[in-house]
């Protein structure tokens, strides 16, 4: 793939510096990926120079949208803290949080609003879970035709022990009144331009007294890096990540439903299967998206990885079950023809990533297509052909690494 | 008050579903101060470039712009109307075309 139109980071240093926006230094050299995305631009520059953060890939530096690298996915089911992806909706985020002023509102349709300190949180019952955080838009970049918005391949997610207080517990505590219909989510960061609509998201009553839904203060044993949420994030274990509100400061139950921008108008799907549709297609019903779908991963073969004939070749990777837990995972090496099922990893729960391997020997010499499916406890299995739909959403086809046998 | 929120985390733990573990030690948290990159990129083309570098960066850094797929010219018009119109991007209408015009021949291979 040709990149001719594309400059070099390092053409920009000098000019950047002349207009005075070069106020948080980068490094003269720097490495980069090339991500397989049809038609390009393919190259990304990995990045060190986020606070908390290992080698990532940049997406995008403000509002940072960092991308987990799949050689990650390869070392286990966690996914660890300063490799975890990063997406932000607005610029204004604050790089101060204060453990002893910091305040959680809970108010609206409640008898009795609160506002609590990290301290009363850590004082109630803890949960913990293991759950997949995954991006509505991740593999965007993969959706044929293209779609604007973050450029993702498959690193818009990662898996984590998250520790927490339960949602029920504190609206419980605030009392919800009746006729109660949904309960919306508000962090610290705020648009740049005033009359921008903040970023809130909100979920059904029922759903956000579930037991399930977490706020948590802990993702893998540890606080929370800033840029996932410090000190508080919602964690909706099985539906997508845009409900997973980072540093979480407002909680407003709602007598009606939720109007706001970010629920009414964005992160709507098709209203069809796979939230699919057409290119093109319009006048299509729309709802907000929801919950996860199926997916899996191979992780320690690379798209171009060359194996040889003959010879017993381990093929290992991760799989979820979206809203389920995973039931099997089946690999193909022949395109999907014919399937053969892997042996699953330790179970860490229903919305954790599972690990997943076989051995394969692989007779002749020449290109092969490895294709990896799961089909979670509900009977769901990925699909064999590509959604589509504008936003670039919910990716869940049965991925192929095309790789070589010498 | 210590004994009796250890108490609700035994009985809460009996009458939990498989699916969730208690957590053990409680966790301390700490205060966090940290600047996060601005990126310094700007917008390549010169002349060309003056309409995108001057409204646009306010509010988000070039690199996403310059990852995305090429992409038609109504498309491009289509981005820009929605960060003026729903993200309130104070960007003049008389700069509109210069930068819908830079952006159409973006992208892509």
């Amino acid at each position: 793939m040709a990149m001719g139109r594309m400059p070099s980071r390092r053409s920009f240093l000098g000019q950047a510096g002349a207009v005075g926006l070069g106020l948080v230094a980068a490094p003269a050299w720097a490495e980069t990926i090339k991500l397989p995305l049809n038609g390009g631009p393919q190259e990304r520059e990995i990045t060190t120079g986020f606070p908390q953060k290992g080698a990532m890939i940049l997406q995008r530096t403000r509002p940072p949208l960092l991308e987990t690298p799949m050689e990650v996915f390869d070392r286990g089911i966690f996914t660890p803290n300063d490799r975890f992806y990063v997406r932000w909706h607005w610029a204004v985020i604050p790089g101060e949080v204060d453990v002893a002023t910091f305040k959680l509102a809970v108010r609206g349709h409640v008898e009795r609003p609160l506002s609590l300190s990290l301290a009363e949180l850590l004082a109630m019952p803890r949960v913990e879970l293991a759950a997949v955080n995954q991006c509505s838009g991740n593999s965007r970049g993969l959706f044929q035709p293209r779609v604007p918005g973050g450029q993702w391949d498959h690193g818009a997610m990662g898996n984590a022990k998250w520790t927490g207080v339960r949602l029920k517990e504190v609206l419980d505590r605030a009392g919800v009144k009746a006729g109660a219909v949904a309960v919306r989510f508000n962090g610290l960061d705020e648009p740049v331009v005033d009359g921008a609509p903040d970023f809130m998201k909100s979920l059904a009553v029922d759903h956000a007294r579930d037991g399930e839904v977490m706020i948590a203060f802990a993702m893998n044993g540890e606080q929370l890096p800033l840029m996932n949420g410090f000190p508080l994030r919602l964690v909706v274990p099985g539906w997508y990540s845009t409900y997973w509100v980072k540093m979480l400061s407002d909680i407003e139950v709602l007598g009606a439903p939720d109007q706001n921008y970010w629920m009414a108008t964005a992160y709507r799907i098709p209203d069809t299967p796979h939230a699919s549709v057409k290119p093109g297609e319009t006048g299509f019903k729309t709802v907000p998206i929801n919950r996860m779908v199926p997916r899996s991963f191979i992780t320690n073969l690379a798209a171009g990885a060359v194996v040889h004939a003959a010879a017993p070749t381990p093929v290992r990777g991760i799989a979820f079950g979206g809203d389920a837990g995973v039931a099997k995972v089946d690999l193909s090496t022949d395109g999907g023809k014919t399937w053969q099922p892997a042996r699953l990893g330790a179970d860490a729960g229903k919305y954790s990533f599972r690990q997943w391997e076989t051995t394969v020997t692989l007779a002749g010499r020449g290109s092969r297509a490895l294709m990896a499916r799961c089909t979670n406890s509900a009977g769901v299995a990925q699909p064999d052909t590509a959604n589509w739909n504008p936003g670039g959403f919910m990716r869940n086809v049965v991925e192929t690494t095309p790789i070589t046998v010498s | 008050m210590r004994g009796r929120s250890l108490a609700l985390v035994i009985a809460i733990g009996a009458a939990a579903a498989p699916l969730w573990a208690l957590a053990q030690a409680p966790p301390q948290l700490k205060s966090v101060n940290f600047d996060l990159p601005v990126g310094d990129r700007m917008f390549p083309g010169d002349a060309a470039a003056d309409a995108i570098n001057n409204n646009c960066l306010a509010c988000h850094s070039a690199g996403m712009v310059l990852t995305q797929p090429r992409l038609s010219r109504a498309e491009w018009q289509a981005e820009v109307d929605k960060m003026r119109n729903t993200y309130k991007a104070p960007v003049a209408a008389e700069d509109v075309p210069a930068i819908v015009d830079y952006l159409a021949k973006l992208g892509g291979t």
